[in-house]
């Protein structure tokens, strides 16, 4: 049997689901075998590539690169999982959302220091109106909730789709 | 014995007494129905809405929190149609506040958490409105915050039937209603406030929590004011 093509990826988050991933600890050399890392913050490539089976987001939409970025995501993707609260609800990246980007930044980086007045704006991506959760922008085929999800509930759910089935998470998981 | 009366929940044949709620019967017996709105003691208002059941020959569904049982009533409490409504009320709750589990007082303490865990409730499918909801700051003691009030009027109800200050109401329509103090003052200004802090007690979620509670730190205290209706039989 050839190995799954899992990917990760890593939006607006505090990289907290990612921590969840490898506390696992070792259960992933059990997966190992079983799996190619093809694309994340854990690995090395640089361009999400074609034809991967599962990926997983972490994180809110909240910029104009992670809404490109999830838009790839989705088209070269057999099963999009959003993990975790930000890419689940938009989370703590959302509590942003009342207030508009222009006048957000301008109070942090302008009234906000006391040196350096300005918002930054070279090699930084522009901010989304609001931030959103992932299935807002996308279609998203499993939800695992969770501030981050329990290492038990990720290792389910990679096992379940391993293994051909539909992780059912009702009563697994909580918000939060 | 005329004050009691035969009913069948779930296809079960059960007693109950005559006078009681279909909640109250099935509470009873060791049935769970999910309620929000609920709590033992106050004034049943079914606002919440998540304890609809079927009850045979009506054709709406019944807030089993107001509805009393009545002899040969056949109620159901779980089904396919019932389960999806009550998801959709969570999702409903959800979506029209900024409830960010993770970073509230009364995280993994929170009735309307633990209740979509149990339902099953995933994610939210309708778009979050995202509203600015405002807070509250200026009560010595306590917070609201009403980006976390489900507005299920438990606060209202306990000042203004246990403790007999009335310091809550709700103001606006829809999905513009908000939790008022007195009319429309700062907390701090209450002039009817006793500061007794029931209404933080019987909150369900985080909305009205004490000062000085970080993330995770707020249990609240429901079973107290029962217990204290219960023993000023407050409410026959």
């Amino acid at each position: 049997m050839s190995r799954a093509r899992i990917a990760t990826v890593w939006l607006d988050g505090c990289s907290g689901c990612h921590m969840s991933l490898l506390d696992l600890d070792e259960a992933l050399i059990g997966l190992a075998p079983k799996i190619e890392l093809v694309f994340g913050p854990l690995v090395d490539a640089q361009e999400f590539p074609e034809g991967v089976d599962v990926t997983f987001v972490e994180g809110a939409v909240s910029s104009h690169d992670d809404l490109r970025l999830a838009q790839t995501v989705r088209a070269r993707s057999r099963f999009v999982v959003a993990l975790g609260d930000c890419a689940v609800t938009a989370n703590v990246p959302s509590m942003r959302n009342q207030i508009p980007p222009k006048k957000l930044l301008e109070r942090i980086y302008v009234d906000g220091v006391n040196v350096n007045h300005r918002v930054p704006a070279d090699g930084v991506p522009a901010l989304l109106k609001q931030a959103s959760p992932l299935h807002e922008v996308i279609r998203v085929d499993l939800h695992v909730p969770g501030c981050p999800p329990p290492a038990a509930a990720i290792g389910y759910v990679i096992s379940e789709l391993l293994a051909g089935r539909r992780p059912d998470l009702a009563g697994k998981v909580k918000f939060g | 014995m005329p004050d009691r009366v035969s009913i069948r929940i779930d296809g079960e044949l059960l007693h109950a007494r005559l006078g009681q709620t279909i909640l109250e019967a099935a509470t009873a017996q060791g049935r769970f129905i999910p309620s929000l709105c609920h709590l033992k003691g106050l004034t049943p208002v079914g606002a919440c809405r998540l304890c609809l059941v079927e009850v045979a020959g009506i054709g709406r569904l019944l807030p089993a929190c107001t509805t009393p049982v009545q002899d040969g009533m056949a109620v159901t409490t779980r089904s396919d149609r019932l389960d999806r409504y009550r998801r959709m009320i969570l999702e409903l709750l959800f979506a029209e506040r900024n409830h960010v589990c993770a970073v509230c007082v009364s995280n993994n303490h929170c009735e309307l958490q633990a209740l979509a865990r149990r339902l099953g409730v995933t994610h939210v499918r309708f778009p979050y409105s995202f509203p600015k909801a405002g807070t509250d700051l200026s009560h010595r003691q306590f917070v609201l915050d009403q980006n976390r009030c489900i507005l299920c009027t438990r606060c209202v109800r306990v000042c203004a039937e246990v403790e007999g200050a009335h310091v809550w109401d709700v103001a606006g329509r829809g999905i513009g209603s908000r939790l008022v103090c007195e009319l429309n003052r700062a907390w701090a200004d209450s002039r009817s406030c006793t500061g007794c802090g029931k209404c933080v007690q019987s909150c369900p979620t985080g909305a009205l929590a004490m000062k000085g509670f970080a993330a995770e730190e707020m249990v609240k205290r429901t079973e107290t004011i029962t217990r204290l209706v219960e023993a000023k039989g407050v409410r026959a």
